[in-house]
């Protein structure tokens, strides 16, 4: 299945998340919120000219600024979150 | 006794404190609208205990300074109530099993109840009692639902033996009690979930979010001029008028005591915008043309806030927000800032970085009108024609933009990218909205009233000693040679230290061109913040800052006041 990042994902496509490109401080904030490798996500809508990703993980809408989506990677396929 | 309430953002902490002590407190629907402690009392037994609102956080690893004074707040307690988002267990969980590390005695409120049904999420109480191994009350604060049962529940609270547990070992406890607890059924897309899918997608988001605002405008002006010409102005014309011309009669029409009751008569009749009396325009002001805009600004607000409305807005102006140095998510205190600076100031806290915090206070402190300063500008120059309110707020918004850039490329630090959860769509609740808007509404009058009738008392005494003829001689040439306006002007001025309502209806009586009322009311826009302002910006910002952001504020206020003067 593609690997790609969150960024590059389209919106209403599936997809879990195998890793995230960054340190601590990024990975950490991001797992407050659920948002860790293994979890499956759904992204719902992407904005123009690199503006925030949202995406549904567990439940809960989660709004994501484009820079670090783009180090959200996720392994795209057909899993509901 | 000292009583905790933590738990994650928005779940509705202050809703469930608000129902323990009855101290009410503002509470809305998006992550952060709490950001300072807030005390209360109530009994638990025959003891009375001390309960305190801390602001929601994910984690108690400090990731933010919010993290770290919810984590040293912790040392100080000695009971915790947990407040979960029962639609949200797994998530929420983490921080219950975090908490519970700390070895203190715990409940865990299992609110927002209801949603868990029509959400098909099936939840086994009594197996997630025995794997916490604390006492687990399901409640709906909104309703007042197991209240009751979680204040009984207090007693029993336990601090079972609990593991410290590293990161992953947490998630992977907290998967294993999911896996047990929970049961969710498929449901179908609801109609609240479409509606919150297009509110967040760049072209149908962009387009409702432009009807929103636009709605939200003609709505606060609906309801604020009807207030006016129905019921204010009818009250004082008609009841208030009659009283005060006898009384002007009975002191002679003039005199000391005549002026700072009455004011100065405009062709020998009263007239509440001008006459500038304790009586006159000291009750006209803030009553009739003041308060009806509060009402209707904060009733909006609220719609907006309980809602749920406010991040989705956050998620679309992000784009926007990061050209003035700022991330989406600082327009919250932004549109707090057009009911009240003050609060809007406090509000910059759920922005992560300092420098984000500066720009943010520094812009709403400049270009960011507040409600009664907009109502009086409605007032004054909407008399002259809509077109001259429209080059005010044309202005204003133009300076938020130029200025908001200089600072980005300017200011040091950093800003961070967003990262919010956008809760789901509510419908307000209707007690707790109606309660919002009588908090703030009475806020206004409690604060501002004494300071308007303060200022306009000072104004009087002043005028009668003539000190303010002597600062307008002083500043003339600042007042009359760059802002073009008469030098009586910066009486107006310098009272907008204290009340910016007030001080535009100062100038009234000044018979300026309607240019001339432009550039006033610029020019009180941007300079200085009032004295309430000031006040939480040191407490925030801290003197240095402070010192910045008043410099940046002068220098703007003469640079934008000198063009327009040029320009119109």
């Amino acid at each position: 299945m593609p690997v790609k990042s969150l960024g590059q994902l389209r919106a209403g496509e599936s997809g879990k998340i195998i890793r995230i490109e960054g340190g601590h401080g990024i990975i950490n904030r991001l797992a407050a919120l659920d948002i860790r490798p293994g979890r499956n996500i759904r992204k719902l809508s992407s904005s123009f000219i690199r503006g925030p990703v949202t995406i549904e993980v567990n439940r809960a809408q989660v709004a994501i600024g484009f820079g670090m989506a783009s180090r959200i990677i996720v392994e795209a396929g057909n899993t509901s979150p | 006794m000292k009583v905790l309430l933590m738990g994650n953002p928005n779940v509705g902490k202050s809703v469930i404190f608000s129902r323990l002590t009855g101290v009410r407190v503002i509470t809305s629907n998006y992550p952060g609208t709490t950001v300072s402690y807030t005390h209360g009392q109530m009994k638990v037994g025959d003891e009375q205990a001390e309960v305190i609102d801390v602001p929601g956080t994910y984690t108690l690893e400090p990731t933010s300074e919010a993290e770290e004074v919810a984590r040293q707040m912790l040392e100080t307690g000695d009971v915790v109530i947990n407040v979960v988002n029962a639609t949200n267990l797994e998530r929420n969980l983490y921080l219950t099993l975090q908490l519970l590390e700390q070895k203190i005695p715990m409940v865990v409120a299992l609110n927002m109840w209801d949603d868990t049904r029509h959400q098909g999420i099936d939840i086994d109480l009594d197996k997630l009692r025995e794997m916490v191994g604390v006492p687990v009350v399901p409640t709906v604060a909104t309703t007042g639902e197991g209240i009751k049962e979680l204040v009984e529940s207090l007693p029993k609270a336990v601090s079972p033996d609990t593991p410290v547990r590293t990161h992953d070992e947490r998630w992977a406890a907290v998967g294993g009690i999911i896996e047990q607890v929970q049961r969710v059924s498929h449901r179908h897309h609801t109609w609240r979930e479409r509606l919150s899918d297009a509110t967040v997608r760049p072209i149908s988001g962009g387009l409702i979010a432009l009807v929103v605002l636009a709605a939200s405008f003609i709505v606060v002006r609906f309801i604020g001029e009807s207030l006016i010409g129905y019921v204010f102005d009818p009250l004082f014309n008609n009841l208030w008028l009659p009283v005060l011309d006898r009384l002007s009669d009975l002191l002679g029409g003039g005199g000391f005591l005549h002026t700072v009751l009455i004011g100065s008569l405009i062709n020998g009749n009263i007239d509440f915008v001008q006459s500038f009396g304790l009586l006159s325009s000291g009750l006209y002001v803030p009553f009739a043309m003041v308060l009806p805009y509060i009402v209707s600004f904060y009733l909006i607000l609220g719609l907006l806030e309980d809602t749920g409305y406010l991040p989705r807005l956050a998620v679309l102006m992000d784009t926007v927000m990061h050209r003035v140095g700022l991330h989406g998510y600082a327009i919250i205190p932004t549109l707090l800032g057009f009911g009240c600076n003050v609060p809007a100031v406090m509000a910059t806290r759920i922005l992560e970085s300092k420098r984000e915090r500066f720009i943010a206070a520094t812009l709403i402190s400049i270009a960011v009108p507040c409600a009664a300063l907009q109502a009086m500008i409605f007032g004054l120059v909407g008399a002259r024609g809509w077109q001259y309110v429209a080059m005010v707020y044309g202005t204003l918004f133009a300076v938020w933009i130029v200025l908001g850039i200089i600072m980005r490329l300017a200011v040091r630090g950093f800003t961070p990218e967003l990262l919010i959860e956008i809760p789901p769509y509510r419908l307000p609740p209707w007690r707790t909205s109606l309660q919002k808007l009588w908090m703030r509404t009475y806020g206004f009058l409690k604060e501002a009233l004494p300071l308007i009738l303060g200022a306009i008392f000072v104004i009087n005494i002043l005028h009668s000693l003539g000190v303010f003829e002597a600062i307008a001689n002083f500043t003339a040439p600042v007042v009359t040679g760059i802002f073009g306006l008469p030098k009586e002007a910066v009486t107006a001025i310098a009272i907008g230290f204290l009340r910016k309502d007030v001080a535009v209806g100062m100038l009234a009586p000044l018979a300026l061109t309607s240019g001339q009322l432009v550039v006033g009311s610029v020019v009180l826009s941007m300079f200085f913040p009032c004295v309430a302002t000031f006040v939480v910006l040191l407490r925030e910002l801290g003197l240095l800052n402070l010192l910045k952001s008043v410099a940046i504020m002068i220098l703007s206020a003469l640079v934008v006041g000198g063009l327009l003067n040029l320009i119109l």
